[in-house]
């Protein structure tokens, strides 16, 4: 196994998902397969290569910084779970 | 006259422009289909019955009164991923199942404007991860030609609309082969245009440097004839290029002597069942016919393609789907102890294993100590699969292969093998990784299932793509067999 369940568990901490015990077991087999298999990539010969940073080699647009959206707020807030005078809702933060 | 439902775009076109029937009783007929045979094959998450009639009043209106846009009154279906303003757009996800579009997808909205019907929202794999439509919350779907077979994925539910007969066209997207492979599986013409040649604005993001948008028809003329509403720049998507759009329908009849096609060696090794390569050749041998010649290409880093894009397409997943926090929309786990307890268990709940397991893979490729190992190693390898196919295109005008390595898979064969699954799209992904359009034509079957023959082009050689795969059908017949059980 590439990866260990510790490991396992710091990946999914970053990926902000809480995993079942059965779900822990299956992604450490899983996912070192998955990295095992990525790992052919080491062979290429790289050197010199720049990453490409974008399929057509197109640069990114830009546009005058003026308002170009209109206020939907209570349009978009129809879909959120928890929200109060227009303020979305979490567990409390600061005691 | 010929049902409706077998009817091809193109036909359906003529028959509304003569008047031999009305949008409104195409629509019905399609949906009383739709009501009564999707229970075998779990295409639809939604169907938008009565948004769908009125939408076809309009454009019998619309044509009484001469105002006639592209696609007036012709049926469409939406892969679940556009966004559809009024309308629960769940991209295949529990984390979604909730979601009620606030806005219209620029897909939608162009082929609205052009007066297509749309018949409701197809099934797909969650969040588009997946090449057999199993991952989805709601689902596999089935292949029409075979209950027990997968109509591939992601666009599953739009191939097996398709095949079914239960429309003429319906979108897809495609990050690695989401729509050619399941057009492939289905005996469809699937599309996947050039990158940024149609809008990504409101088309829920999987892979932002790969996913592109097309569509999934019965022949290559109706691909051109829906492509051409679809395409075009839009300044709400950054990545969009502003190119202009042929007319794909002017030239698509224009002849393809001289074409010079490429053959990519490694694409008819092992990996490649053998019947498969067999149909795959005899189509090469068709377009030959027609006056093209075949020349030998090299891709010496096609065989890295697989990995680069397993880097590369889950890093991109796990920025993108970090938007999905149970607080501003989708589903929020109860009684969280803390704001890190809502995100974990929001997300742990809302997504499936695949989307968790790309999530992690990109989390891990992402961070500190890998980052140059995996991430920018697999950039490099993409920029080398990149200029195999920009040489290869100094000398040829398409390259010509297999869409799949086999024809469509038992559903739960490759369920617990996600390398096998992934393996699925080994003939594909170079187009997505070099931002390449590319075409799946029906081109025969191997034991009574559909396979297909895969066309790439340059950089905005959608014309070519659809010329070409319209000049193969004008000589075979494999596009119009319909399955047994939905004629």
């Amino acid at each position: 196994m590439s990866l260990d369940k510790e490991q396992v568990h710091h990946i999914a901490l970053l990926a902000r998902l809480k995993l079942s015990d059965a779900e822990y077991a299956e992604s450490v087999e899983k996912l070192s397969r998955i990295v095992d298999f990525v790992d052919q990539l080491s062979q290429a010969d790289t050197t010199g290569v720049v990453p490409m940073a974008h399929p057509l080699d197109a640069a990114q647009r830009l546009r005058p910084d003026v308002v170009t959206e209109t206020d939907n707020r209570d349009r978009y807030q129809e879909n959120a779970p928890a929200v109060v005078d227009g303020l979305y809702l979490v567990p409390k933060v600061i005691e | 006259m010929m049902d409706m439902h077998l009817q091809t775009m193109t036909e359906l076109a003529a028959g509304l422009e003569k008047g031999d029937f009305s949008s409104v009783e195409l629509t019905q007929t399609l949906l009383d289909r739709v009501a009564a045979l999707d229970d075998r094959l779990n295409a639809f998450v939604t169907v938008t019955a009565a948004e769908a009639l009125l939408a076809a009043a309009r454009a019998d209106a619309a044509r009484a009164a001469g105002n006639v846009g592209a696609l007036n009154g012709l049926p469409i279906i939406h892969k679940d991923i556009f966004c559809t303003r009024g309308v629960k757009t769940t991209c295949g996800s529990k984390m979604l199942n909730n979601f009620i579009s606030p806005y219209d997808a620029t897909v939608v909205e162009k082929l609205a404007a052009a007066g297509a019907v749309v018949l409701g929202k197809s099934n797909m794999d969650e969040f588009a991860m997946g090449s057999s439509n199993e991952t989805s919350f709601f689902g596999p779907v089935r292949n029409p030609w075979d209950l027990e077979c997968s109509p591939g994925g992601s666009s599953g539910g739009s191939s097996a609309s398709v095949a079914a007969r239960f429309a003429p066209a319906a979108t897809g997207t495609d990050t690695g082969g989401s729509i050619r492979q399941p057009a492939a599986l289905t005996g469809t013409v699937g599309i996947k245009p050039t990158y940024g040649r149609v809008s990504r604005y409101g088309m829920i993001a999987f892979a932002s440097s790969l996913d592109q948008a097309g569509v999934i028809t019965r022949s290559s003329e109706d691909a051109a004839r829906v492509l051409g509403v679809m395409a075009g720049f839009d300044e709400r998507d950054s990545t969009s290029i502003d190119h202009p759009v042929p007319d794909y329908l002017a030239t698509i009849g224009d002849s393809i002597k001289g074409l010079r096609v490429g053959i990519v060696r490694q694409h008819f090794d092992a990996g490649l069942d053998e019947q498969t390569g067999a149909r795959v050749k005899a189509a090469i041998a068709v377009i030959e016919s027609l006056g093209a010649t075949t020349v030998e290409v090299d891709l010496p880093n096609i065989d890295l393609s697989v990995p680069t894009y397993y880097v590369v397409a889950p890093a991109e997943c796990s920025s993108n789907l970090s938007r999905f926090d149970g607080v501003r929309f989708g589903h929020r786990a109860e009684n969280a102890e803390d704001l890190l307890d809502l995100y974990c268990r929001s997300r742990g709940e809302g997504f499936g294993d695949e989307v968790k397991r790309r999530i992690m893979t990109g989390a891990y490729v992402l961070s500190a100590g890998y980052y140059d190992a995996y991430y920018l190693k697999a950039q490099q390898v993409r920029q080398l699969i990149a200029d195999d196919f920009k040489k290869a295109f100094a000398d040829v005008d398409v390259i010509a292969g297999p869409t799949a390595p086999s024809p469509a898979f038992k559903l739960g064969d490759k369920v617990d093998d996600p390398i096998q699954m992934y393996l699925n799209d080994i003939y594909t992904i170079g187009a997505n990784l070099a931002g390449l359009p590319a075409i799946s034509v029906p081109c025969g079957f191997v034991n009574d299932m559909p396979v297909g023959l895969h066309l790439v082009g340059p950089h905005f050689g959608e014309e070519v793509l659809l010329r070409c795969g319209h000049q193969y059908q004008q000589q075979t017949e494999w596009h119009k067999a319909c399955p047994e059980a939905f004629q």
